[in-house]
């Protein structure tokens, strides 16, 4: 029954089309942003970096992956926890969590436009509770503080539940008896999790983070929802170059970054979260 | 534990627990408002008047006034972008699954040189933001004559998909033991017949599951559709390009578009949601 | 005609050698028992046989035909597998029919056989149900029925009763001998389980580390072992072995005890007695007691011989005590003698 071919030929289709759709492409976008009117340059990098717009860029796109990315983490866990930990109604609760999973980066950008902007929800609240007389305008270009926030806000509730599925699963694998010891032995629920749920929870961590991390650095139509142009981020720029700029090889350069930093911290994460496999469940 | 007479231990633990419930209900309430309460709001603006979505202050109560809707409906090119969606994502469902099955039942059922490779071609998609292919692809489509299509994009959202499909069908065969074609084998099944009797129709819930996902991610992505369709656009691509010249209700009508399909299909597939996702990650 | 042949037979995975070269003749409807412990061969015999391996060399003939080119579906066999395999998207009845729908057997033919087979399994009033609501046992049955309703040349068994409890494996035993000798049908079984090995088999062949280190009727093995391995692999409680010097042509001491014996040019070589053919006496081996166990139909004695471990299987109205000194004299035709390098019998 073992044809030697057969799981080559079965895979050659995946293979072919991601040879073509990916790797190819890849490397295109590589090339691009190296070249400039078909010369080997380091241009488009220079005009990349020299952009007055590029510091704010790029460090909008960290910065908000940086408070977004640890706050999702701890919700993700106690959302993963309170699941494990329920009987009835869990799969309820679990569907109801992991709904966002479900809705475009662009929607969620939208929902959360119907309660930020002037004439929004939050307004409306903050004015039928008294406690501002006049609509606040969270989105203006002026106020980048609360337009951070409010992409914050809007991306912790979009992108949580992708943590919070993985975290869910990987607490599935750890045995009951674990706890189970550990409680006879004396330790209370916070020590639990912390001193058995979570190193061996240390892969499905691993894997959340940098899934998410990757994720972050890619945020384009959230901010393009909530703050147009008033939020400049790496992904949204790229877009920007590409399309309304007509310049490829700046958009490729742009690519290259958000690439760059994405492995940088998938080797870092990968590095700070490895598991020796004796250790592994 | 037995009850010992006077233990004074007994009598301290009914209202600590109780408390501790309590609080746990509670939590588990906070959360689940804020998972809802901003899709209904969404909703309660798609189903205001336009003069309503600029009101203020909003009720929290829809009027359900189909006003914005049908200005949504019936503004230029939105029929066509919703239909585009629909097939840009019924392409992309069915291409990621045609070429990502078979090889999902390629890595669970045979060990062969190469494997290890392939699995991390698949796995190094992730860690690439795929999102950013549309851009020289967009090259290589104005080329082929694939630039503007609903194929073209549908190509690139398979690209997006296939990791998925690959591993979920994976995980999904895997799961299905090798003895029962082996079974088959000894009553007379060739290999296809083995995979068209017995695990089809054990892997068909698993599929379809995933082939909605498949179908998900093509109709939430922004990024490519939006760079890869200027006539053919899709729903995303049409409000991304519109954000900041339409009109409010007119946004949040489209929003509401986007995410009630969305919703339907996370409830369809809900059962395979946490595990298919949740393993497609490991 | 259903006459197996393994003709030099081998397979290795990778470095790992599972099987040297095996030379097996399994006569038509006789009952084969593979019987070895885990890793030695034997499911990898098994499976080559039904054509889910194909082997690195050697030959493979069912019936006249040589078959090991061919796919399982054209080798006239039929399989029950350790973990049942009943397909669960199907009612018993379907489970039962799949091997005959798939042979374009007209309707009523398929009936005949599945209520048939289901009647000799006792399961007849299940073949609407599904395999989830069926017990292990029942499954079990299933998959047996399934491979009989064939009506195949050859059957073959992977230890199709180690996932059962104990009292239901006893049960289910008597049955497949039962169901099996009727059926007419080659039937090649692999289990670990000695005592299943004795019970069902017309010849053990008892496997180690990818040989067949003998093949013969259970009596047979269990008289006259050919080998240390399968003296102590058999049996329960498992057979003695006592360190054995030359004391004279012919003449051994067996702690302290001498005894006539093989008649070869070797420094020591190894005496081997089973536990029940020994009786306390006035003469034979020196034995103080350590553990009585009395199991009711007889007494389970451990002792220290020697300095190492013996046991003897005693009558149960032996009065024995720990500490007391024994003299276990052995039954002079029970007992053997091996080699202790190459491990074969003398």
């Amino acid at each position: 029954m073992r044809q030697k071919a057969l799981p080559y030929l079965l895979l050659a289709p995946a293979t072919l089309f991601l040879c073509v759709f990916f790797l190819y492409p890849f490397l295109l976008v590589a090339w691009e942003s190296i070249t400039r009117n078909g010369v080997v340059t380091l241009d488009n990098f220079r005009t990349m970096g020299g952009h007055w717009k590029f510091p704010l860029t790029f460090w909008n796109t960290l910065a908000l992956a940086g408070v977004v990315v640890p706050v999702q983490l701890a919700l993700a866990l106690a959302m993963a926890s309170i699941v494990s930990n329920m009987n009835r109604g869990r799969s309820a609760v679990l569907y109801i969590f992991a709904i966002p999973l479900g809705i475009s980066d662009l929607a969620a950008g939208l929902i959360w436009l119907a309660i930020f902007e002037q004439s929004g929800f939050l307004n409306s609240w903050l004015s039928m509770l008294g406690v501002t007389e006049r609509p606040i305008m969270f989105l203006g270009y002026q106020s980048t503080l609360s337009l951070f926030a409010a992409v914050a806000i809007a991306e912790i509730w979009r992108a949580t539940a992708i943590m919070m599925v993985i975290l869910v699963a990987g607490m599935g694998l750890i045995p009951k008896e674990y706890g189970e010891a550990a409680e006879v032995f004396g330790a209370g629920p916070w020590k639990r999790f912390t001193r058995v749920t979570l190193p061996l929870l240390r892969p499905s961590l691993q894997t959340a983070l940098i899934l998410r991390v990757i994720l972050a650095f890619e945020v384009f139509a959230v901010v393009a929802a909530l703050a147009g142009n008033n939020f400049p981020v790496l992904m949204g720029e790229t877009y920007h170059w590409q399309f309304a700029l007509r310049d490829r090889g700046v958009a490729a350069a742009f690519a290259m970054v958000i690439l760059g930093i994405s492995i940088a911290f998938t080797v870092m994460l990968l590095y700070l979260l490895r598991v020796p496999r004796e250790a592994r469940i | 534990m037995s009850a010992v007479a006077g233990e004074p231990m007994a009598s301290a633990r009914p209202d600590a627990r109780g408390a501790g419930r309590l609080l746990f209900a509670a939590t588990v309430l906070i959360l689940v408002v804020w998972v809802l309460l901003p899709i209904w709001l969404l909703l309660v603006n798609a189903l205001s008047s336009p003069a309503e979505v600029t009101s203020f202050p909003k009720r929290i109560w829809p009027s359900f006034d189909m006003g914005s809707l049908s200005f949504f409906y019936n503004f230029g090119g939105v029929g066509r972008a919703l239909w585009n969606s629909v097939l840009v994502a019924g392409l992309t469902m069915i291409l990621s699954i045609g070429v990502g099955a078979p090889a999902g039942y390629a890595l669970s059922r045979f060990d062969f040189p190469g494997k290890e490779t392939f699995r991390f071609l698949v796995l190094m998609t992730r860690a690439f933001p795929l999102p950013l292919l549309a851009l020289p692809l967009a090259v290589m489509f104005i080329r082929t004559g694939l630039d503007d299509t609903v194929l073209g994009l549908a190509l690139v959202h398979t690209t997006l998909a296939l990791p998925f499909a690959v591993l979920i069908t994976f995980s999904l065969f895997s799961g299905i033991p090798v003895e029962l074609e082996e079974a088959a084998w000894t009553l007379g099944c060739t290999r296809a017949q083995a995979f068209g009797k017995v695990v089809l129709p054990l892997a068909l819930p698993g599929i379809a599951a995933s082939a909605v996902f498949a179908f998900t991610i093509s109709w939430n992505e922004v990024f490519a559709a939006a760079v890869l369709t200027i006539e053919n656009r899709t729903l995303t691509a049409f409000l991304l390009q519109n954000i900041s010249t339409s009109p409010l209700h007119l946004r949040f009508a489209g929003g509401a578009a986007l995410v009630v399909p969305a919703l339907i299909f996370i409830f369809a597939v809900r059962k395979y949601l946490f595990a298919m996702w949740g393993i497609a990650n490991r | 005609m259903a006459e197996i042949q393994i003709k030099q037979v081998a397979k290795r995975f990778g470095s790992f050698t599972a099987l040297h070269s095996i030379d097996l003749t399994i006569a038509d409807r006789e009952f084969m028992v593979l019987l070895g412990a885990s890793g030695c061969g034997k499911t990898t015999l098994l499976r080559i046989i039904a054509g889910l391996e194909t082997a690195g060399e050697g030959e493979v003939w069912i019936g006249g035909r040589r078959v090991d080119r061919l796919p399982p579906r054209q080798r006239g066999i039929a399989m029950v597998f350790q973990n049942y395999a009943v397909f669960p998207h199907l009612t018993v009845f379907e489970n039962i029919a799949f091997g005959l729908r798939m042979k374009k057997m007209p309707q009523a033919e398929v009936e005949r056989r599945v209520k048939r087979t289901a009647e000799l399994m006792h399961i007849e009033q299940l073949l609407q149900r599904y395999s989830g609501q069926l017990s292990g046992g029942q499954r079990q049955r299933v998959a047996v029925a399934r491979a009989l309703a064939m009506e195949p040349d050859v059957i073959l068994m992977d230890e199709p009763l180690s996932n059962l409890d104990a009292l239901l494996r006893l049960e289910m035993r008597a049955e497949l001998k039962g169901v099996l000798a009727e059926s007419k049908t080659t039937a090649v079984y692999v289990t670990h389980d000695q005592v299943e090995a004795m019970s069902l088999a017309d010849r053990i062949a008892v496997m180690h580390q990818g040989r067949i280190v003998q093949a013969a009727a259970p009596v047979e093995v269990y008289r006259n072992p050919a080998a240390r391995f399968v003296g102590s692999f058999i049996g329960n409680p498992p057979m003695n072995f006592i360190p054995a010097r030359r004391d004279g042509d012919g003449r051994w001491t067996v702690a302290g005890l001498t005894l006539s014996g093989p008649k070869i040019d070797r420094g020591e070589i190894e005496f081997a007695i089973r536990p029940e053919d020994v009786e306390p006496g006035e003469t034979g081996l020196p034995a103080t007691v350590r553990v009585v166990e009395p199991l009711g139909a007889h007494t389970l004695v451990t002792c220290d011989v020697n300095g190492g471990l013996f046991r003897a299987v005693l009558d149960s109205s032996a009065e024995v005590r720990v500490g007391d000194d024994l003299k276990l004299a052995p039954k002079t035709d029970r007992i053997r003698w091996f080699d202790p390098e190459t491990t074969q019998a003398l």
